[in-house]
């Protein structure tokens, strides 16, 4: 039975351009109370730009009735539970907002001098402090834009001091349950990746890695816990392989919400990570974000971070654009700074204490929807797992049904769904993450509805085939749109 | 269903030869994995491709997957109908919807490769 939700009358809305009439304006501005200047006179006729041709005019309340109407369209973690696996969607806490709206740090300007931008920097500051401390690595850098950027930035390290030792090396290994962007990042940083295949406890398997690592190997990259929300036992060990044969373990830390608090990868042996403060530390995700992969490394590859630096001197903040060795920037000016703030924020609003509880709730909530839905669909792989877990469609596709259906049938429920078909390891993966945001309440009313879907796998196969129903638009047709895409508003 | 006289790779592409032109396409168990094909990249004729490694890609509804050269040679022509009708690949997979022809390098390369028997028992391995 469908509890959460009940269909209610959405309306339909026109694109702004098809709204618009000549004239209507949505600001009202006062009478102009000094002598009026000729722009074309005053600056030069090439320098005065003609009105924007087919610019949509529309009224005030037409432009919030616009984008209020749109927004009751879409699904988001403030309407309810945002269960994809991987993504970690958090609840964004409002304290981060305002925080984040101080006027000093929001109308900060990177062109500002030092003297006047110390507050600022001591703000980067504390966040590097911060993310060194639950990292338990030697030193940070804020600028990567987003996790898959970080995880460049991490690789370009590596390269970088292999190089200095003289020697790149070629390859690098990921193990099958990685994530997906791990493979891009080897190989747009030039290296060749070689996939090492899972144990059938979904973990690296040692004998395998022992075997695979020689000293063309310039690094392991590693998700810990993984794609299948196990965690590493024998992270220690992989660590001490890659290191005995000279290569290093990049840590992909976007899991980081299974750990922060309880372990620090700094500890068992991982040379560089990063983190994804959009998942982990509750900055916005998706949308645009913007994200934050701020990369921490252990001392022997702080020489080769991008430039600047940040360093006290005289009692004071400066930028240190001295460093010989470093890769350069990966971004201008100092990362997205308004995120930062916003990750720091969380940190201090938690401490430390909150935020290892925190990740033990997020642990709790997961490891609960398991037991509870382990009865109704099938778990592949039985280890015990931290912050998500990952079913199979096994049993529903053997009545035609696969983990998409399911997926879009949830959508009738009120529910976004989880992440479909990934990790690949998993055929026909439903990979569910609650995060630490959702009350008990909210997920019995998530699981009753996998149980009722199950349920309805079994009495009517197709009503799930055609979902979802209570939808503005049901299955659209996503083979064509491909194909033949229609990219123009208008030919 | 898959042709006697085809060989074919674990990565399920298939290929037939003709003298010394070897013909290579994707199997109907790659395309009932992909599910609807709506995009296919294909190296062009002079390029060289390499055994076990990636000559081109096939985007699906669910996800892009390489297409891996089970030999090594030289592209002498590609199969320019996919582009504009990718939907071949999953009505005729190992007819019209081949994706290239190459010059091999090594004609016996392709008897390393598994005879429809082989590649039905390691079909059944996977279900």
């Amino acid at each position: 039975m469908i509890r959460k939700v009940r269909s209610h009358v959405s309306q339909n809305e026109s694109l702004l351009f098809e709204l618009s009439a000549p004239g209507k304006v949505a600001y009202q501005l006062p009478e102009l109370d000094v002598p009026p200047v000729d722009a074309a006179a005053a600056l030069g006729a090439a320098n005065v730009r003609d009105e924007v041709a087919g610019f949509p005019e529309v009224s005030e309340v037409e432009a919030i009735r616009h984008f209020t109407r749109l927004s009751t369209h879409n699904y988001a973690i403030d309407y309810g539970m945002y269960p994809l696996g991987s993504c970690t969607m958090k609840y964004n806490p409002r304290i981060n907002e305002a925080v984040a709206r101080t006027e000093g740090l929001a109308w900060a300007h990177p062109y500002q001098p030092e003297a006047l931008s110390q507050g600022a920097m001591d703000v980067l500051a504390k966040v590097e402090d911060a993310l060194v401390e639950i990292t338990g690595m030697d030193a940070v850098t804020l600028q990567p834009a987003a996790g898959a950027h970080g995880e460049l930035t991490g690789l370009l390290l590596i390269r970088a001091a292999l190089e200095a030792q003289g020697n790149p090396r070629q390859t690098v290994l990921i193990p099958d349950s990685a994530h997906g962007t791990n493979p891009a990042t080897v190989t747009t940083a030039g290296y060749v990746v070689r996939n090492i295949a899972s144990n059938d406890r979904g973990m690296v398997d040692l004998a395998a890695l022992e075997r695979d690592v020689d000293e063309n190997v310039a690094a392991l990259m590693v998700t810990n816990p993984n794609t299948l929300g196990v965690f590493e036992g024998n992270i220690t060990r992989i660590c001490e392989i890659l290191h005995a044969r000279g290569a290093m373990v990049y840590m992909d830390g976007a899991n980081m919400n299974a750990l922060t608090g309880i372990t620090r990868p700094g500890d068992f042996g991982v040379d560089v990570m990063h983190l994804n403060l959009h998942k982990t530390f509750s900055t916005p995700h998706g949308g645009g974000g913007p994200g934050a992969g701020p990369v921490a490394v252990k001392k022997r590859l702080e020489p080769f971070l991008p430039l600047p630096r940040l360093r006290r001197a005289a009692e004071a903040w400066t930028w240190d654009y001295d460093r010989p060795q470093s890769i350069g920037r990966v971004r201008a000016f100092y990362g997205n700074f308004g995120v930062l703030v916003r990750a720091l924020a969380y940190i201090m609003a938690h401490g430390g204490e909150g935020l290892r509880r925190a990740t033990l709730d997020a642990i709790l909530n997961a490891n609960y929807i398991r037991k509870k839905l382990e009865p109704y669909y099938d778990l592949p792989h039985k280890a015990p797992v931290m912050h998500e877990c990952v079913f199979s469609d096994d049993r529903q596709s053997a009545r035609g049904v696969r983990t998409g259906d399911i997926a879009k049938r949830l959508i009738d429920y009120g529910f976004h769904p989880y992440t479909v078909s990934f990790p690949l390891i998993v055929h026909g993966a439903l990979m569910i993450e609650p995060t630490e945001t959702e009350s008990k309440q909210e997920i019995d009313l998530f699981v009753d509805a996998l149980i009722s879907i199950a349920k309805e796998v079994e009495e009517d196969p197709e009503l799930v085939k055609a979902a979802p129903h209570n939808t503005r638009v049901s299955r659209i047709d996503e083979v064509t749109a491909a194909r033949k895409p229609i990219l123009r508003w208008r030919p | 269903m898959y042709p006697d006289n085809y060989r074919y790779s674990k990565e399920h592409e298939w290929i037939v030869v003709d003298g010394e032109i070897a013909t290579i396409g994707i199997t109907d168990y790659a395309q009932q994995e992909l599910g609807d094909i709506v995009y296919v990249d294909l190296p062009r004729p002079g390029d060289s491709v390499a055994a076990g490694k990636s000559m081109g890609s096939v985007e699906s509804v669910k996800a892009v997957s390489d297409v891996y050269s089970p030999v090594t040679g030289e592209v002498v022509e590609s199969n320019a109908a996919l582009t504009d009708s990718p939907e071949k690949v999953n009505q005729d997979p190992h007819g019209e919807a081949w994706m290239v022809k190459v010059k091999l390098f090594a004609p016996d390369e392709v008897n390393s490769l598994m005879t429809v028997a082989d590649y039905k028992e390691y079909l059944a391995g996977k279900e």
